[in-house]
């Protein structure tokens, strides 16, 4: 392969596949033809350096975001103690929490403004969190592996939970009864093995996972890995590919 | 004929022109003819030899810490299209952090690192995410009660350098694992974090795709030779030695006589089992006994066999990769009650290495009856399938041989893993780019991975059994 010199712009262009801009989600769908700007945006990419730089920046300003929200609660830590630096950082994410002992939720409204009540019981553990369509992820998850009493964690619809996210629960293996992985775009098989470490869980929610591809199976397989917890979500059936006499049958609901 | 006559006097006029044209104009080696496709460039600062996991490796650091755009111009050189022996595929994909050398589980830290932002690394714009198909199930090492207080020791180790492992007395290991006979077992370890296995050849296409997105050239062809420049050398014991420098790789055609020598700067040697081979082309071990030239690069290819068995009653999501103190592994497969296991094999009964046959009588005389004994379910199984795939073993100590040969300036050696080279692949990258272009380790020091500890004997043994 012999080297381009006449214009320090251009690029050989290498073998790439063609596809969307856009850095493409998990999707089961097939992806939808790209647009003419997408194209445009792409072959412009392939010939120049400065569009080149332009697409990696703005996918970097992407992914600064969830970092930024994600970032290690350091000096909240030092200065007030690991529970309130756990609660700030829940409501900064968007999330509400329940301490231990109290039965009032504290969650930010509308608007992402929240009380600062909770400085007064520096001591207080957290007992249950509702991180429900934040955008946590496991380099996140430091801020509250303090949090030794969490009973029940909901992470339902987080973009950014993962199986490495997974894999880093098991510090809550001594508490945790209640969670909740539904609607998780990348969680995969592979993640839900490192659940094994919760051997307190008494209800786990893996319901509309889209990489999941036999979720039947899978809940098969859950309800052998932990025999004391209940998964909900999936039906045994789902997964399943049907004979020609069974699908005109409605499909019976087992508990 | 005369045609074909006046054919090939015209091809050789073609190239005639081609040498003086490029002579007559400096810099470029642009050219309208070209003659063969898939040569190689003809001027190259680094060749990687081995396009395995590490030789991509190696291109995709290089690329990321070159100072200048275009900076550095590399080449990788594989000798097989298909990959079908390469080690890099054929491995069972697993990644632990369960070892007893302190630069071994900084590797394995590290690559864990790696792997869980691989998207933030390797991530070409406009294509897929890289799904590496992660399990997280961990590595549970058992160990007889003579090996307990090593396995202690190591936890120690593991535990200081940020290792999530802790061990298992026999009763706790009953709780969790109630399909393992705990009969003759002392201690177990078990890693909670960034251990598992994925798939390998994902990784190395991952690899793959971003260097040569980054402009890394790749050339499917052998390396036959080499040609170096020898300079002489007086030791401090007034011995002379000669100090070779290579200047071109001779990298010949799949399939053909034809070769095509690249002029080059820097030479990794990342060819995996055939590391011993081009060592030997330069010249490395051939010199009297007991001098610097007459000790060899100790890498040779061993075989080892990887047996898919499928068990009904099997353990399922909660298996790990289970390694027995006696030598067999075990993991699973997919969802479908299929396992991989295998065993390394006595040294004296090194099966032999000129093809990949698998040998199934090893499964039922060795494998099979350790299977039974530890884990009880297995008694009734079927083998499905099996593969065999290389080590690139190092003789010596059994561990990486990382930094140069004494004897030869510019060539780096990234080999020898003897089966861990897969997990380490994306920091041992990392910490030969920075070898090579900061001209020190600046991340994880391996200088205890040098070629210097062959020379004076001193092998660093990794204490953990596999």
């Amino acid at each position: 392969m012999a080297a381009p010199v006449l214009c320090q712009m251009r690029r050989r262009c290498p073998v790439v596949a063609y596809l969307s801009v856009v850095r493409r989600e998990y999707a089961s769908s097939p992806p939808s033809p790209p647009s003419l700007f997408s194209r445009f945006l792409f072959q412009l990419n392939q010939h120049f350096h400065d569009v080149e730089h332009l697409i990696n920046w703005s996918s970097w300003l992407r992914n600064r975001v969830v970092r930024r929200k994600n970032v290690f609660y350091g000096y909240t830590q030092k200065r007030f103690g690991v529970n309130v630096a756990a609660a700030y950082y829940i409501l900064g994410l968007g999330g509400g929490f329940r301490f231990a002992g109290h039965s009032d939720w504290f969650r930010p409204d509308s608007r992402g403004k929240f009380s600062y009540d909770f400085l007064n019981t520096p001591n207080s553990t957290i007992e249950e969190i509702d991180l429900s369509r934040t955008l946590i992820n496991h380099a996140g998850l430091e801020n509250i592996v303090s949090q030794n009493e969490l009973r029940s964690l909901s992470l339902q619809g987080c973009p950014e939970v993962d199986d490495w996210f997974l894999a880093r629960l098991h510090v809550f293996g001594e508490s945790l009864q209640w969670l909740d992985l539904s609607h998780c775009p990348h969680i995969t098989v592979g993640g839900l093995a490192a659940l094994q470490h919760l051997r307190k869980l008494r209800r786990l929610d893996v319901s509309s996972l889209p990489r999941l591809q036999n979720p039947g199976l899978v809940r098969i397989l859950l309800e052998e890995m932990l025999p004391h917890c209940e998964v909900i979500g999936a039906d045994y059936e789902q997964g399943l590919i049907l004979t020609d006499n069974v699908e005109e049958a409605e499909p019976v609901r087992h508990k | 004929c005369p045609f074909e006559e006046l054919n090939l006097g015209l091809l050789n006029q073609f190239k005639a022109f081609r040498e003086k044209a490029a002579a007559a104009m400096p810099g470029s080696d642009w050219s309208p003819i070209q003659v063969t496709k898939g040569l190689p460039p003809e001027r190259a600062d680094i060749v990687i030899v081995g396009g395995g996991v590490m030789g991509w490796s190696v291109a995709y650091w290089l690329k990321k810490k070159e100072k200048v755009r275009d900076g550095v111009r590399v080449l990788v050189v594989e000798k097989d299209p298909t990959y079908s022996q390469a080690s890099s595929v054929l491995s069972c994909g697993g990644i632990r952090q369960q070892f007893s050398l302190k630069e071994n589980i900084l590797l394995s830290l590290a690559s864990a690192d790696f792997l869980k932002n691989i998207n933030d690394h390797l991530g070409v714009v406009n294509e897929d995410p890289v799904d590496l198909q992660f399990n997280h199930s961990g590595y549970l090492f058992l160990a007889s009660p003579d090996v307990a207080p090593i396995m202690e020791e190591n936890y120690t180790i593991q535990r200081d350098l940020g290792a999530k492992v802790i061990l298992l007395s026999p009763t706790q290991l009953k709780d969790r694992f109630p399909w393992i006979n705990t009969d003759g077992i002392a201690l177990a370890s078990y890693g909670l974090e960034n251990e598992g296995w994925f798939d390998p050849w994902t990784l190395l296409n991952a690899f793959r795709c971003k260097a040569m997105s980054m402009g890394v050239y790749q050339c499917f062809g052998e390396v036959t030779g080499f040609r170096c420049s020898s300079q002489k050398a007086e030791t401090t014991d007034g011995d002379f030695v000669n100090i070779k420098r290579i200047k071109y790789v001779d990298v010949r055609m799949p399939n053909s006589l034809e070769y095509q020598p690249v002029e080059c700067a820097v030479v990794v040697n990342a060819a995996g089992a055939s590391s011993g081979k081009i060592a030997d082309m330069l010249g490395i071990g051939h010199g009297p006994k007991q001098t610097m030239a007459g000790i060899p690069l100790p890498v040779e290819p061993r075989k080892r066999f990887v047996y898919v068995v499928h068990c009904p009653d099997g353990p399922g999501l909660e298996c790990p990769f289970l390694i027995d103190y006696s030598g067999f592994y075990l993991r699973r497969e997919g969802l479908g009650g299929n396992y991989i296991t295998g065993m390394s094999p006595e040294e004296t009964e090194e099966p032999d290495v000129s093809n990949l046959d698998v040998d199934h009588d090893f499964f039922h005389d060795k494998v099979w009856p350790l299977l039974c004994h530890r884990l009880p379910p297995f008694e009734c199984l079927k083998v499905s399938g099996a593969w065999a795939g290389y080590y690139d073993y190092n003789t010596f100590d059994q561990n990486a041989i990382v930094g140069t040969h004494p004897l030869v300036n510019n060539m780096f050696f990234v080999t020898g893993f003897s089966g861990h080279g897969l997990q380490q692949s994306p920091a041992v990258g990392r910490a030969v780019v920075e070898l090579i272009l900061d001209g020190g380790f600046q991340t994880i020091d391996l200088s205890a991975f040098d070629f210097k500890r062959i020379l004076y004997h001193e092998p660093i043994l990794e204490r953990n059994i596999v």
